[in-house]
């Protein structure tokens, strides 16, 4: 079974904030999967995506150490089949000669790009959920992968909502608290 | 009003309503120091920047204030590391402000930089580096609304050299703007009728007190909840004197060199109520083996702490304050209803006879070796539950909280959680700077003096009295006492000595009365000489037996039922794989 979490966490753009974050996953011993950082719809928030390998109960620890960091705002834990989970990435491949078609006859299949060929290579960039890419890459490694860069997971939730109201609704199902911790965090 | 950075910043501290500080003064934080002249911020000047953030430390306890901590860049940053972590673990309010060097220089190995907000970001409840003058003023105010609210903790605020000379126009912000911090302080109501419920249900109830019980000056609130309801009280190393030890209910400190009976009451108990603790391993021994047959309210103002060691039935996340007023109301009315409490009258008799069977012991022989209690004990019996008392860390500080007597808040200033040699001397000159009508006693072993005595120089220029007891057994006694009991008596780089440094010459180098006890006889005349100087500080050098060992006392990793009550009930010496230095 996965123990594979995808966390969605809004910060204040600050300098330091992204040394906090994966310090503290360091401190604790946790393990990042992949980190992916960007802006967001607000001006001064930034929006990272972190996928952490743990069990269930320690990701619940981290999730409540993450919200003490003063410059966290918000943090969502994104829950199989209630989001979009896409990923890019570029990879440079083996394909001389007839190899080439054959490469290129993946890609068609996978609804990817091409977007550098040379004599022995060819340069390709794809999208798509992570469960795709693991299977266009395995497909791939029969050729020769020269080089891979990958952005890792981003996520956004299904439906009309962005994730703060989706944290404020789920905490008052949990009837926890009054004021949920992780809405607005910190302590 | 045009202002300098360096002004904008004590007119922020004087906003904050500081009057004391401590530091130590340096290249980058130097135009800081030229407005604190004309500041009403009295500033204490010590001798070592972890001296300096000790102090503000050993204030902070005493007061319930924010203490206030000034170093320069490089190493005076690094100096405050210690402090730092210190204060983070035992939740102590702290503000520290540090000079940096100036910003276009940031970044390339300058002389003396440091990245101080990086080397303190795992130690420290947030910390900034300021680069505008304009944001001087906004930095303190936060630092110190996040330094006092919520779970306290240190803070610190870096201050580049040009960012103090910059000029910019005053304004001191009206609010702080932290969309990020917003602690939970309103306990749910629906939980604490849930504990209300478990509370009068329970046979065996036990409130377990942490340190958050004072940092919430909940004292009050906590004492009426266990009379009304008739709970035992346990208060641990951080919550000594939240509940008076001379009250029949009090149970004293639970833990590894805890009292007998509170560690009992905890591991038979069937309700534990959590009140601003942390369920910390030197508490509750091998988790698994832990208080198996109680049920678990869970009462803290940091959600993290809940269910992190032990599963919490009831989880209350809120000010212990504001939840032990509702939970009284709570409880009252259903008293009221049933007719009182349950009947505990069993559990009471046990508790007893727990007491009763294995009190905190030792032999003082007339003309044997002084005995380190012995020396406590009637330091206390001079002294009294008013005094003040700071210790460091070791076989001291165990026997500090076991034969002193705590009746009041406050009134008991230690290193809990990191357990840090070296913080007696300086966070007492910190309480007896924020007390002064108060007698401040630290009770220090002869290892921990050494780190940090320097501060009897400081003691001495400010006139900020007090009396360190050190209790000198020539070792640094409780690694002593685990090789002895867990490496087979293989001593390994352990013993001081007795006599160098000579305390008494040492003592008095520094400005200080010098004193020493050697026999039992000695002690109590001692005493009243030292207690008798109030216009200087007084080192007593009690020279104690070597050999005394700190009982009860819970091996590392075994569990609460493994208690050892005294030397004559050691079992086999452990291996000591099993049982590491921890």
């Amino acid at each position: 079974m996965s123990t594979l979490h995808t966390l969605s966490v809004l910060v204040e753009d600050r300098p330091g904030v992204l040394t906090r974050v994966a310090g503290l996953f360091a401190a604790r011993g946790f393990n990042i999967d992949s980190l992916a950082v960007g802006p967001t719809e607000e001006h001064g928030l930034s929006r990272m995506t972190i996928v952490v390998d743990v069990d269930r109960k320690p990701l619940e620890q981290v999730t409540k150490q993450l919200n003490k960091l003063i410059n966290v705002i918000k943090i969502y834990e994104h829950e199989a089949g209630d989001s979009v989970e896409r990923e890019l990435m570029l990879v440079k491949v083996r394909a001389e000669g007839e190899m080439r078609a054959r490469v290129m006859e993946i890609c068609e299949v996978f609804r990817v790009r091409v977007t550098d060929v040379t004599h022995k290579t060819i340069t390709i960039e794809a999208t798509g959920s992570p469960p795709k890419l693991e299977s266009f890459l395995a497909l791939l490694e029969d050729f020769g992968v020269v080089e891979l860069a990958r952005t890792g997971r981003i996520a956004l939730v299904r439906g009309d909502r962005g994730i703060r109201e989706r944290v404020l609704k789920t905490a008052k199902a949990a009837g926890a608290e009054d004021r949920p911790a992780w809405d607005g965090g910190g302590v | 009003m045009k202002v300098t950075g360096a002004e904008a910043l004590f007119k922020s501290l004087e906003g904050e309503g500081v009057d004391i500080m401590f530091g130590v003064p340096g290249g980058a934080i130097l135009p800081a120091y030229d407005p604190l002249i004309d500041s009403s911020v009295r500033h204490v000047l010590c001798r070592h920047e972890q001296g300096a953030g000790h102090a503000a430390e050993g204030y902070a306890w005493a007061t319930g204030k924010v203490g206030v901590v000034m170093a320069t860049s490089g190493p005076g940053g690094c100096n405050l590391v210690t402090p730092l972590a210190d204060a983070k673990m035992d939740s102590v309010p702290l503000v520290a402000i540090t000079g940096q060097v100036p910003t276009p220089v940031v970044g390339n190995d300058a002389f003396q930089e440091a990245d101080i907000t990086g080397i303190t970001m795992p130690i420290t409840k947030h910390n900034m580096l300021v680069t505008r003058p304009q944001d001087v003023a906004e930095a303190i105010r936060e630092a110190f609304h996040i330094a006092r609210t919520g779970r306290p903790g240190p803070v610190l605020v870096d201050l580049p050299k040009d960012v103090l000379v910059g000029e910019t126009s005053w304004k001191w912000p009206d609010a702080v703007k932290l969309p990020g911090y917003k602690p939970t302080t309103k306990g749910n109501q629906r939980q604490i009728v849930e504990a209300a419920k478990l509370i009068m249900k329970s046979r065996r109830p036990v409130l377990y007190v942490g340190g958050g019980v004072i940092k919430a000056e909940a004292t009050k609130e906590l004492y009426q909840v266990a009379t009304t309801a008739g709970l035992p009280v346990v208060t641990t190393l951080m919550a000594r004197g939240a509940f008076p030890d001379e009250h029949e209910l009090c149970l004293e400190m639970p833990g590894m060199h805890g009292n007998y009976a509170a560690v009992m009451a905890m591991q038979r108990s069937d309700l534990l109520i959590a009140v601003g603790a942390r369920f910390d391993d030197r508490v509750t021994g091998k988790l698994d083996g832990f208080a198996p047959d109680a049920k678990i309210v869970h009462i803290d103002i940091d959600p993290a702490e809940i269910g992190k060691n032990r599963t919490a039935d009831v989880p209350i996340v809120g000010d212990c304050r504001d939840v032990l007023t509702k939970l009284l109301a709570e409880l009252t009315k259903r008293q009221d209803a049933e007719g009182g409490p349950p009947d505990r009258t069993p559990w009471r008799h046990q508790l007893a006879a727990w007491q009763q069977e294995h009190p905190y012991a030792y032999e003082q022989q007339p003309d044997g070796p002084l005995k380190p209690q012995f020396a406590i004990q009637k330091l206390y019996e001079a002294a009294g539950s008013d005094t003040v008392v700071v210790s460091g860390v070791g076989q001291h500080q165990m026997w500090a909280s076991q034969f002193w007597k705590f009746n009041r808040p406050r009134t008991w200033i230690n290193s809990g959680g990191l357990g840090t040699m070296g913080f007696a001397v300086p966070a007492a000159l910190g309480a007896a700077a924020g007390q002064p009508e108060k007698r401040v006693i630290a009770i220090d072993g002869d290892g921990c003096f050494q780190m940090t005595c320097q501060e009897l120089a400081t003691s001495s220029t400010e006139k900020i009295p007090f009396v360190t007891a050190i209790i000198n057994n020539a070792y640094l006694g409780m690694v002593r006492q685990w090789q002895e009991l867990f490496y087979q008596e293989r001593y390994s780089e352990v013993y001081l000595s007795y006599d160098t440094p000579d305390y008494v010459k040492l003592a008095e180098a520094y400005g200080a009365v010098g004193l020493r006890a050697e026999h039992p006889d000695e002690v109590e005349q001692v005493i009243e000489k030292a207690l008798s100087v109030t216009d200087r500080s007084v080192v007593i050098d009690f020279r104690v037996d070597s050999g005394e060992m700190c009982f009860p006392m819970v091996p590392a990793g075994a569990s609460n039922d493994e208690i050892i009550t005294g030397p004559q009930g050691l079992r086999p010496a452990d291996d000591p794989a099993e049982a590491p230095i921890a």
